[in-house]
């Protein structure tokens, strides 16, 4: 008798262990108030203070004390961070990226601005190494707009050495008997000619100091393009280049145009002596072609 | 072939000369010989034949070279691929017009799923609504392929597309999309094509915020030269219009809303608006944070889950927002590489990375979304089933 029972639970679990096209879903009637589609939406409701486009006030009210590290504030004060290496130790060689924020404090110092300190790590992106630093921005506060101030001490920055590239290429384009020119850096598709790449970095490495003193906590800087790159004719010593630049802004979403006078020797690093934002010209555009 | 052709009426020739009645007729070998290299002849005649035949038709079969899904496609070559879709997967993958863009275009929706009677749950996943994101409609003509390739093999998948149908429509702002592709001063177009209101000289509405979700409230702009301008008002754009009307009806069969975007390597839930919590925010966060775990595994890409407001900025009229708020539970909003290196502009050789590592996320959430569905109310009913009989089996097997 047990054996029989057996027998037919053993039966029964082959057909209800597969259950695979038996299923309809209109048929489905167990456990539907699990169903997020039958939860009502009444749970927001509409009835607090909605501040129209004033993000800045709630973002004051926000970013003080430990920060979420994966939250905007640390992250976009973190890009600073990132920005400054970039101008500070950045070169053909060497360029940083900002690879994660590990934890973020963030505190008002009395009327003057407020300081965020940042345990994050960088990725240098030619070597892809990366490393851990520990960082201080301070945004301050007031009627014009002043660039962030930022110190960062990391693990072992420097580590890498790219000196004899950087002064091979100096010497290269010092010699050159044409003065280098390049256009679009990245092209439409995200190319790069590999002999054009150190030229696109010496872009970025200089639109960095514009990123920098652009900085707010309402921004979060990142270069979309190298438009137009051309080397002038040599100074002192000095590599001189003029650039165009297009930079992205993606809190507002807008593609800033900055040109940009530096420049670039393997001792002295990347000095912009000039930088000037582009009327961004929307009204230019013409109609669109009927196709 | 032509060398075949030849050599086929050389050996013709040859068998047709070659007589037995040259042979002496005492020479039995003679003429078994001659018999031995007419056959042998017209054997590689009939063999070449063949040969040439099935050349021929393999080459009729694969005339057309196989679709790069690792480079980027200008407008036309993806409708074309469309319609090819739908040639070699009838009954499976079907276009859908649903609207029509500003200028005049269509927007197409790749329908794809196993024909079954009754009404299905679907899957809406939607590519390309700001221009310049060119990764986002390579990854939906990733996704299409994908699904319709694994589906004859994966028996999970095959049930997927049996219990559901995946809308997909691998660019939803045409006219903003071939703009970005006319030079490289149009390269990084976010909006689409409609003209500005009268005073403003400005082209293009933002379409991810023109959406009826807390239409015009944050993270907008009203000057029509932004590239936040949230339109004359909610659903002022064709293409907005075009998806709303879609899903209005159908909203109740809906079970995934996946938007996909670039670049910041994100998977962002509802809402945009910091006041608003969806009411299965928790369950979203878990699905969300599931599915950068799946991305992670597959190139050590980190993205980042959570709201608009707290990981990027506060938005409003954005289409996630306005999915689930028509009550499509699992809406999520993904943004592709890069983290800023490159950017929109992101190179042809990350395109497969990026691809790869997406489709695992999204088809995290799709499977999540579907077991919730279809598996969790039968594996219910099972284990009921088996207790009621175990306790059965248990006293039947005392009383005897």
């Amino acid at each position: 008798m047990g054996l029989r029972i057996v027998a037919v639970l053993a039966v029964l679990m082959g057909v209800t262990g597969s259950p695979s096209g038996t299923v309809r879903p209109e048929t489905v009637s167990v456990d539907i108030t699990a169903h997020p589609n039958s939860v009502p939406e009444t749970a927001e409701e509409p009835g607090q203070n909605v501040e129209l486009g004033e993000e800045e006030a709630e973002e004051d009210v926000m970013a003080t004390g430990e920060l979420n590290p994966n939250h905007y504030p640390a992250q976009r004060a973190a890009k600073v961070v990132q920005h400054y290496l970039t101008t500070r130790y950045g070169s053909p060689y060497r360029l940083f990226g900002l690879q994660r924020v590990h934890s973020g404090n963030a505190e008002d110092v009395a009327d003057t601005g407020r300081k965020y300190q940042l345990e994050i790590s960088v990725h240098e992106i030619i070597s892809n190494t990366t490393q851990k630093c520990s960082a201080e921005v301070f945004f301050p506060r007031g009627e014009k707009q002043q660039s962030p101030q930022v110190q960062v001490s990391c693990e072992e920055l420097l580590n890498i050495s790219t000196k004899a590239q950087e002064e091979a290429l100096y010497q290269q384009y010092k010699m050159n008997q044409s003065l280098l020119s390049a256009q679009n850096l990245p092209d439409s598709h995200g190319h790069i000619e590999p002999d054009m790449k150190p030229l696109w970095h010496l872009g970025i490495v200089a639109s960095s100091f514009v990123m920098l003193k652009e900085s707010t906590e309402n921004t979060l800087y990142n270069m979309a393009q190298v438009s137009n790159i051309t080397q002038l004719a040599t100074e002192n010593d000095q590599l001189k280049f003029e650039c165009h630049t297009l930079l992205h802004d993606m809190v507002s979403q807008e593609i800033l145009p900055w040109k940009l006078l530096f420049t670039w020797s393997a001792a002295e690093g990347v000095k912009v002596l000039q930088m000037e934002q582009l009327p961004h010209c929307h009204s230019c555009e013409k109609p669109p072609n009927t196709d | 072939m032509i060398t075949a052709v030849i050599t086929g009426v050389i050996m013709i020739i040859i068998s047709l000369s070659v007589d037995r009645h040259g042979c002496s007729n005492r020479s039995y070998r003679c003429k078994q010989a001659v018999f031995f290299l007419k056959v042998t002849m017209l054997n590689s005649v009939g063999l070449s034949c063949v040969l040439l035949l099935l050349s021929a038709v393999g080459a009729a079969v694969l005339e057309s070279p196989p679709y790069d899904y690792y480079r980027y496609h200008p407008m036309s070559e993806i409708s074309d691929w469309m319609v090819q879709m739908q040639k070699e997967y009838p009954g499976v993958a079907s276009i859908v017009n649903y609207g029509k863009t500003y200028e005049g275009r269509a927007i197409n929706l790749l329908k794809i799923g196993l024909s079954t009677e009754g009404k299905k749950k679907a899957i809406w996943m939607d590519c390309g609504i700001h221009a310049r994101e060119w990764i986002a409609p390579a990854f939906c003509q990733y996704f299409v392929n994908q699904i319709l390739q694994t589906y004859k093999t994966d028996p999970k998948m095959e049930k997927m597309m049996t219990d559901m149908d995946f809308y997909v429509t691998p660019v939803l702002n045409v006219d903003g999309y071939i703009y970005s592709w006319k030079d490289q001063t149009t390269r990084l177009w976010r909006k689409n094509r409609s003209p500005g209101p009268a005073g403003c000289d400005c082209y293009g509405t933002d379409l991810n915020r023109n959406f009826n979700a807390n239409w015009g409230t944050v993270g907008v702009s009203f000057d029509c030269c932004s590239l936040t301008y949230c339109g004359s008002k909610a659903e002022s754009e064709p293409e907005a219009q075009a998806v709303a009307n879609f899903l209005q009806s159908r909203k109740d069969d809906f079970l995934c809303f996946l938007t996909i975007h670039s670049y910041g390597q994100l998977l962002l839930i509802p809402y945009g608006h910091p006041n608003f919590t969806a009411a299965n925010y928790d369950e979203l966060m878990d699905v969300g944070l599931g599915a950068a775990e799946a991305i992670e595994k597959i190139h050590g890409m980190h993205y980042k889950v959570g709201t608009s407001p707290a990981i990027l900025y506060a938005n409003s009229g954005s289409s996630r927002d306005w999915a689930r708020m028509q009550g499509i539970p699992f809406s999520f909003t993904f943004e592709l590489r890069d983290n800023g290196t490159f950017g929109f502009e992101l190179p042809e050789n990350q395109i497969q990375p990026t691809c790869e590592e997406a489709y695992s996320g999204a088809l995290h959430i799709i499977t999540y979304a579907h077991d919730k569905t279809f598996n969790g109310a039968v594996l219910t009913a099972a284990a009921t089933l088996w207790t009621v009989l175990l306790a059965v089996g248990v006293t039947g097997a005392n009383l005897v």
